[in-house]
């Protein structure tokens, strides 16, 4: 009976995880790229490592595997906010086909400050339809 | 079909598979964000594979690298972000 939990929350745990591959291999776009990262991988892991802690059944094993499970979904967010951050300032162009950006002209490209109104001062915005993209 | 030939013969493949996917885009990716991010997604396919491998062999210990990994991954995110926010910085 442990076994077949095991194997199917493992089961779910590893489609989350190839998922998350195809998805980083198929989106158009950075952005759409680092929100299929931090979802769909992080529940995947997640499950394989509930696998795990199923499997053993002990204290010890069980704490280590939330102690990881926590870890990565507190992390996860953290890192795609800078990464997505940093991608925004280096310049990363959005999709063709992106409907809106809801930060052009509010991050400011040389003093890194978020304004609340748009500020289209040429020398301190980065332009995303004119940037190459690198 | 036992737990261990299913996890040897279903889990562990479709696992490396998406490992190769990830490598591909870390290989491709047209920006340097985009490796970053494939990096990070590599690792925490690793963590999987750990966790798998130690319901295989049966050894618990495996656990700690995979923590030890999960530390990594996010210090070489936030390290790697911080310096390319940096590097356009005048």
């Amino acid at each position: 009976m442990i076994e077949i939990i095991v194997g199917v929350i493992a089961t779910f745990g590893a489609l989350f995880v190839l998922l998350a591959a195809i998805g980083i291999v198929r989106m158009p776009d950075t952005y759409l790229r680092i929100s299929v990262t931090t979802k769909a991988a992080t529940l995947g892991v997640g499950l394989v490592l509930m696998s795990t802690t199923v499997y053993f059944s002990s204290a010890d094993v069980t704490s280590q595997a939330f102690v990881i499970i926590l870890f990565l979904f507190l992390t996860a967010p953290v890192s795609a906010h800078l990464i997505g951050r940093a991608s925004y300032f280096i310049g990363v162009k959005l999709w063709d086909k992106s409907v809106m950006d809801e930060l052009r002209g509010k991050y400011q490209k040389n003093t890194h400050i978020l304004k609340s109104m748009v500020d289209d001062t040429p020398e301190d915005n980065v332009d995303h339809t004119k940037m190459n993209d690198k | 079909m036992t737990l261990f030939e299913y996890l040897h013969f279903i889990i562990l493949p479709v696992l490396v598979v998406s490992a190769v996917l990830i490598l591909w885009r870390f290989i491709k990716g047209p920006s340097i964000a985009d490796k970053i991010v494939a990096l990070d997604l590599l690792i925490t396919t690793g963590i999987g594979v750990i966790a798998v491998y130690s319901v295989i062999y049966n050894q618990s210990t495996l656990m700690d690298t995979a923590l030890i990994l999960a530390l990594i991954a996010f210090l070489s995110t936030v390290a790697l972000s911080y310096y390319l926010e940096k590097r356009k910085r005048k």
